[in-house]
């Protein structure tokens, strides 16, 4: 019986809050020094990460989701020994390369060639390595012509070709990767999820992979790990374990006015707020998680004030996986002026929504009313918890990710004729 | 990586404590990284500028003429019966490597920010690569001294030649203990970064860069030797000018107090190490 290539005993790790981001300056060290009130009653302390066991063998492909601020990323810098853990141990029997980020020490004045020297080094591959394997990432990221072109002058969707495609041919025994298909268009993240299932099961590497978007884990991972408040709460074969996450955001996300309220990380203007921003289905039962065909309907209420000329409601629904808008519909709620002090609450209804299994992060968007370019007074991007919508049919099946799923609509469609000429050629 | 070292391969990541040893065996399989991070430094030093690597040249060359007008014409610094400014640039030689490895070493951890916080390696790496990358500025630097001193008719001594290695590394080693403990005091408190110039500044003032050794009373001298560089350049002088015995002794205690230096910053650094991407 083989050991497991990773085995995490009580893992925790403490944060004291108010140091996880900001650096100290001097003086207030100084200034903590003289003071006369003790330290630990001002800053509190945080556990990230706390009494976490589990063991990964050698081959596996493991899913780590839970929601922002859970402890995943904690947990990966953790196993990568970026941040060293408070508590417990975790013992380590592979080479681990992580992947916490696209393009990691890429420097924009050097040259695409040189960067894949550089990062390569920086991730842990040999200079011989990197040669051997430089024909292959160059035609991975289809960044040929401009090899010798400053990263400086790349776009940002040939940035991140590159910086997959050096990352995609690291050799490691466990490789990391931490919500790295966010970005970069759809059909690169489609080779790199190839890619990575391809490390995973054909090259039998064992791989930690985080993400929001289930698609890419449920056709990467048999196993999950469900992360909440820095413990582990399942771990257990995906499916389920995608229930259990869905079961957690529903319960979460019913009361959402504190987030709501909360408007410092909200570009507003002041004149409106949002006031409540809720997710129904069609009998008026507050939830998040809608199978593909029902109805949803977003109730959303507002405060006006200061007077506005004109308001028009928005609602975008994003891509889990790229973020870009997969779809948005806009009313105009009032042409005239309205005065400040007036409340209102819109409701909007989806259809039988043809949306395909995934997390579709929303977008709320209060503004003038006028054309062509109106003003914008508020916005709820992605505050709330998206809308997940599941398929009966795909749930529970790992092998669903085949081409007919593939995409975010499932639009009307038929056969309408399919002629078949002699024997060779049949089926075109 | 090669296949065989993988087999029975296994670590453990555990909360840091107590004393820490340095994991040389790790350091030496990070050897290319560190290779990498200099030619990173180098290539990028000099990338869209117009003379690129004449910078190297003509940055001592500028120091050199304006300390000759302001120090050697108007405040007549005595040299030691040399020209001023050959003088001044025997001095300005080490003192530049000195200067540049100690500054981009402190800040090194702080530039490299973004990847000290998404990977992992010995960070120790980081330092040492940017301490050593300025040697290059150096040889730049030599030349021009060598065509100073057929200029001036002043053939430097073989010992001055074959101690310049030497003295190199002792800048090196005082360079990069200083610039470790700095370095991890920067990622935590940034006050480092605008405190730097201003030592750099006092520390020129308290070496005999611009001024010879003699100037200071023959009681105090060895006290002046504490600082690294001070017996490393007035050494340097001493036989790359021939401006009297090479003074050995100074030279001793400069290398003793640079390796003090870089056994404190090593340690400082050690126990910092863990802890920063949590702090920077």
């Amino acid at each position: 019986m083989m050991k497991p290539i990773i085995e995490a005993r009580n893992v925790g790790k403490k944060f004291r809050i108010g140091t996880q981001q900001s650096y100290y300056s001097l003086r207030d060290t100084m200034a903590g020094a003289f003071s006369l009130k003790k330290k630990s009653a001002v800053r509190g302390e945080l556990w990230a990460l706390k009494g976490l066991n589990f063991s990964v063998k050698s081959g596996e492909a493991v899913g780590i989701i839970g929601r922002n601020g859970a402890g995943k990323s904690t947990l990966l810098k953790v196993i990568s020994q970026i941040t060293p853990p408070t508590t417990g141990k975790i013992t380590m029997r592979g080479r681990v390369a992580s992947l916490l980020e696209v393009g990691t020490g890429f420097h924009p004045e050097l040259t695409g060639r040189e960067n894949i020297y550089l990062n390569g080094a920086i991730l842990g591959m040999t200079r011989r390595e990197i040669k051997r394997k430089f024909a292959q990432i160059v035609a991975f990221s289809e960044i040929e012509k401009f090899l010798d072109t400053p990263v400086k002058r790349y776009s940002s969707g040939m940035y991140v070709r590159l910086a997959f495609a050096v990352a995609a041919h690291l050799e490691p025994e466990v490789l990391i990767v931490d919500e790295v298909l966010a970005v970069g268009d759809a059909g690169f993240q489609k080779k790199c999820l190839g890619k990575m299932e391809e490390v995973s099961a054909k090259e039998g590497r064992t791989v930690l992979f985080v993400s929001h978007n289930m698609q890419a884990i449920s056709s990467l991972c048999r196993r999950c790990l469900l992360i909440d408040r820095g413990k582990i709460i399942s771990d257990a074969p995906t499916d389920r374990v995608i229930n259990a996450y869905n079961r957690l955001l529903r319960e979460i996300s019913t009361d959402n006015r504190s987030i709501i309220r909360d408007r410092r990380r909200r570009p507003a203007t002041g004149h409106l707020y949002f006031t409540e921003a809720s997710v129904e289905d069609s009998r008026g039962q507050k939830r998040f998680s809608f199978e593909s065909g029902e109805t949803v309907r977003f109730k959303i209420s507002y405060e006006i004030k200061e007077d506005v000329n004109g308001l028009a409601l928005a609602i975008g629904l994003r891509s889990g996986v790229s973020r870009e808008f997969v779809t948005t519909t806009r009313f105009v709620l009032s042409e005239k002026e309205v005065p400040a002090g007036t409340r209102g609450t819109a409701v909007v209804e989806l259809e039988k929504i043809p949306l395909r299994l995934g997390e579709y992060p929303l977008y709320f968007h209060l503004g003038g009313s006028a054309e062509p370019k109106p003003a914008c007074y508020d916005i709820l991007d992605d505050l709330l918890p998206p809308l997940i919508v599941t398929d009966r049919s795909y749930l529970g099946n790992p092998t669903f990710f085949k081409p007919y799923s593939v995409g975010y609509f499932s639009l009307p469609s038929k056969l309408v004729s399919h002629q078949i000429k002699g024997r060779k050629n049949a089926q075109r | 990586m090669d296949k065989t070292s993988t087999r029975n391969f296994e670590y453990e990541i555990t909360p840091p404590q107590g004393f820490v040893r340095i994991n040389f065996p790790e350091i030496w399989r990070y050897r290319e990284l560190l290779y990498v991070f200099a030619w990173r430094d180098i290539k990028v030093r000099y990338k869209q500028t117009l003379v690129g690597i004449a910078w190297a040249v003509f940055q001592p060359l500028m120091t050199m003429i304006i300390f000759s007008v302001f120090f050697g014409r108007l405040a007549k610094v005595p040299s030691d019966g040399t020209p001023y400014p050959i003088f001044v640039y025997s001095g300005l030689l080490l003192w530049n490597y000195f200067s540049t490895a100690l500054t981009s070493a402190s800040n090194c951890l702080v530039e490299n920010e973004s990847i000290v916080k998404k990977v992992y390696f010995p960070r120790l790496i980081l330092p040492v690569a940017t301490a050593v990358t300025p040697t290059i500025d150096f040889f730049f630097a030599l030349l021009v001294f060598f065509g100073l001193a057929i200029f001036y008719k002043f053939p430097p001594s073989a010992l001055g030649l074959v101690m310049l290695p030497v003295l190199l590394l002792v800048s090196l080693v005082a360079a990069s203990g200083l610039g470790l403990a700095l370095a991890a005091l920067n990622a935590k408190y940034r006050d480092v970064r605008y405190i730097l110039p201003f030592f750099i500044q006092i520390l020129l003032f308290v070496t005999p860069v611009i001024y010879p050794v003699g100037l200071i009373p023959e009681r105090w001298r060895f006290l002046m030797f504490f600082n690294p560089m001070a017996g490393v350049i007035s050494f340097a002088r001493n036989t790359l000018l021939g401006t009297g015995a090479p003074d050995w002794r100074g030279l001793m205690i400069s290398a003793g107090a640079s390796l003090l230096f870089l056994f404190v910053g090593l340690m400082y650094f050690r126990r910092t190490e863990r802890f920063l991407a949590d702090v920077l």
